[in-house]
């Protein structure tokens, strides 16, 4: 669907990035200064590669080699950019109908219904708040019959209620357009909400691509995931209600999780992120504790690195199967409980660690149960 | 109220200023906006060039006028040949004259407009389908409109009352050449003139205020379209 195979020197550094993807969700992950925007942007023909390739869908849009190079009006490569970038001077009806197609291909209707836009359309940029600018950027990016969508940290710019009234909108699309979406983030919680796949960047390479649960949970990339925001990322399926104390038990393989209720029946499939300060890491089963998930465990590794800190890999497994759990803790904890590969554990998770942004339903292809 | 030369002086000075905006106008654009966004070689001297005409002495100017535009000039000759306009004292010199002199004045503004206008708006414009040429009419001028106005009224203002390049170009000839500053200065050479050179006085007063307020007017109105709409209060 996508591939992508450039190098391009940008002062100090030099990018080399090379991944394809297949369709869905593909998140483009790392710091700031990773090279996600600038991949973004040679994708989108407003930055020229110094060498490389980049198809879509089997269309060359830029080949050094064969002297490629189409310009971006005729590349159909959709883009949201973190700022919105809408038109200031148009209302929101006419950034909408901006690109030549949007207004014959009978999708305007079905695009202003999915998200939400009804009221806004006769109102000026300048009036709307942060969250309905993005709905509209994305409206207009849909609108222009991409053959893909490039959404550059498209809630970089909001705060938590304003992204968590987007997000609905950007799975919709996910799920309703059937449209290749590369997402650029460096939040975990949106690229695990949101993404089938994803490409690492670190320094202007890719580091690892992979599937989200992969990635997240391997304590090597967690320098480059980021120790604060790192955290498994599980399938969990729906197992009982506790309507009396508005709880809900999530089977995961390997144990069952109690967390504040999920809005869904019974047998639903969901994914839950477990971040790794969350998690706590007892020698001995506690006795009367507040904590509501004790996971019996047996440490995998232990990541070294700078710092007081160390990240911790568990392995949680019964006869359900087996899960990796992360635990960042302080290097002393390490040294005091004595933490190696093969010391049986329990790992502590508290129930109101994992609100509603740490669920969230996964791609649709992946609900199979 | 005017005597049918001061009426002369008057249409004249205002089809002269009419004549010189309508060719200065598109041409301040397209230089205003190359200079705004373009880096090329040679970008200070047509720089500086622009702005001789600020700077000159206006005697100078029209001098250098003559020169290029008389009937032997390189251009003058030119344009009596293929177009058949004559420009060595006739009106169309003073449209000359005054457009060549509000040229700086004119660019100044519209270049600064394009340059705060954001390119990495024009950017988005591109990823939706949108080549140069749409790019420019639907993005980059309308946001730019407000310095356009300035622009134009500015070099309107200063076109209405060019006269050191003028009177050294086309001369002071009543009903061809005399605009209105070159017919007050003809008035003050005649004693007993004095309520005449008043009258003219004030209307030149008058259009420049008129030309100032509907400047502002303007600037104002696509000032609003740009920002906040009326239903912010629902917002």
């Amino acid at each position: 669907m996508l591939d992508v195979d450039v190098r391009k020197r940008l002062g100090q550094t030099a990018l080399d990035i090379r991944f394809e993807s297949t369709g869905g969700v593909t998140a483009l992950f790392g710091r700031s200064g990773a090279g996600k925007t600038s991949t973004v942007q040679m994708i989108a023909g407003l930055l020229n590669p110094d060498v490389g390739r980049i198809a879509v869908g089997g269309r060359v849009l830029f080949d050094s080699e064969a002297g490629i190079d189409i310009a971006a009006p005729q590349r159909r490569v959709g883009v949201v950019f973190q700022e919105g970038r809408l038109f200031p001077h148009l209302t929101v009806r006419r950034n909408l109908l901006y690109a030549k197609a949007a207004g014959s291909n009978g999708r305007y209707g079905g695009v202003v219904g999915m998200l939400g836009l009804e009221a806004l359309l006769e109102r000026k940029p300048a009036s709307l708040s942060g969250g309905e600018q993005q709905r509209v950027a994305i409206g207009r990016a849909l609108l222009s019959e991409p053959d893909i969508l490039l959404m550059d940290e498209p809630l970089a710019s909001l705060d938590a209620a304003r992204k968590a009234e987007i997000l609905p909108y950007i799975e919709r699309l996910r799920d309703e357009a059937g449209l290749p979406v590369v997402y650029v983030s460096h939040q975990i919680d949106e690229v695990a909400r949101l993404a089938d796949r994803i490409v690492l960047l670190s320094d202007g390479t890719v580091a690892a691509t992979g599937s989200v649960d992969d990635i997240f949970t391997r304590p090597d990339l967690m320098p480059l995931t980021g120790r604060f925001q790192a955290g498994a990322v599980l399938g969990a399926r729906v197992a009982e209600q506790d309507a009396a104390g508005a709880m809900s038990r999530l089977a995961i393989p390997g144990g069952s999780l109690w967390v504040p209720s999920v809005p869904l029946p019974v047998g639903s499939t969901i994914r839950v992120r477990i971040r790794a300060r969350d998690v706590s890491i007892a020698l001995e089963r506690p006795e009367r504790v507040s904590i509501r998930n004790i996971l019996p465990g047996t440490v995998r590794s232990v990541t070294e690195s700078d710092g007081p800190f160390r990240t911790v890999a568990i392995d949680v497994a019964d006869e359900t199967g087996e899960s990796l759990v992360a635990a960042t803790v302080t290097a002393n904890a390490v040294r005091d409980l004595a933490l190696k590969p093969g010391v049986a554990v329990f790992a502590l998770i508290k129930s109101v660690a994992m609100d509603r942004r740490s669920m969230a339903l996964p791609p649709r292809d992946e609900i199979v149960t | 109220m005017l005597s049918d030369a001061e009426t002369d002086a008057l249409l004249l000075s205002l089809k002269v200023a009419f004549w010189s905006l309508l060719f200065a106008l598109p041409v301040a654009v397209a230089l205003g906006w190359v200079l705004a966004r373009k880096e090329f070689r040679g970008k200070l001297l047509v720089n500086a060039f622009l702005t001789l005409p600020l700077v000159l002495p206006p005697v100078v100017t029209g001098f250098v006028l003559l020169i290029l535009f008389g009937s032997q000039g390189w251009i003058g000759s030119w344009l009596k040949a293929w177009f058949d306009i004559e420009i060595a004292f006739r009106w169309t010199g003073a449209a000359v004259a005054a457009g060549v002199m509000a040229f700086p004045l004119i660019v100044r503004p519209i270049r600064l407009s394009f340059e705060a206008v954001d390119v990495r708006l024009e950017q988005a414009a591109a990823t939706l389908g949108a080549g140069r040429w749409r790019r420019f009419a639907t993005i980059a001028l309308p946001l730019a409109m407000p310095g356009v106005l300035a622009g134009a009224v500015l070099g309107f203002a200063k076109a209405l009352g060019e006269f050191g390049a003028t009177i050294t170009l086309v001369s002071n000839i009543p009903g061809e050449t005399q605009t209105l500053a070159l017919a007050v200065y003809a008035l003050l050479q005649v004693p007993g003139e004095e309520s005449a050179v008043l009258r003219l006085t004030l209307i030149a007063i008058a259009i420049s205020v008129l030309a100032v307020v509907a400047s502002e007017i303007l600037a104002r109105r696509a000032r609003r379209g740009l920002s906040v709409d009326e239903r912010i209060g629902d917002a």
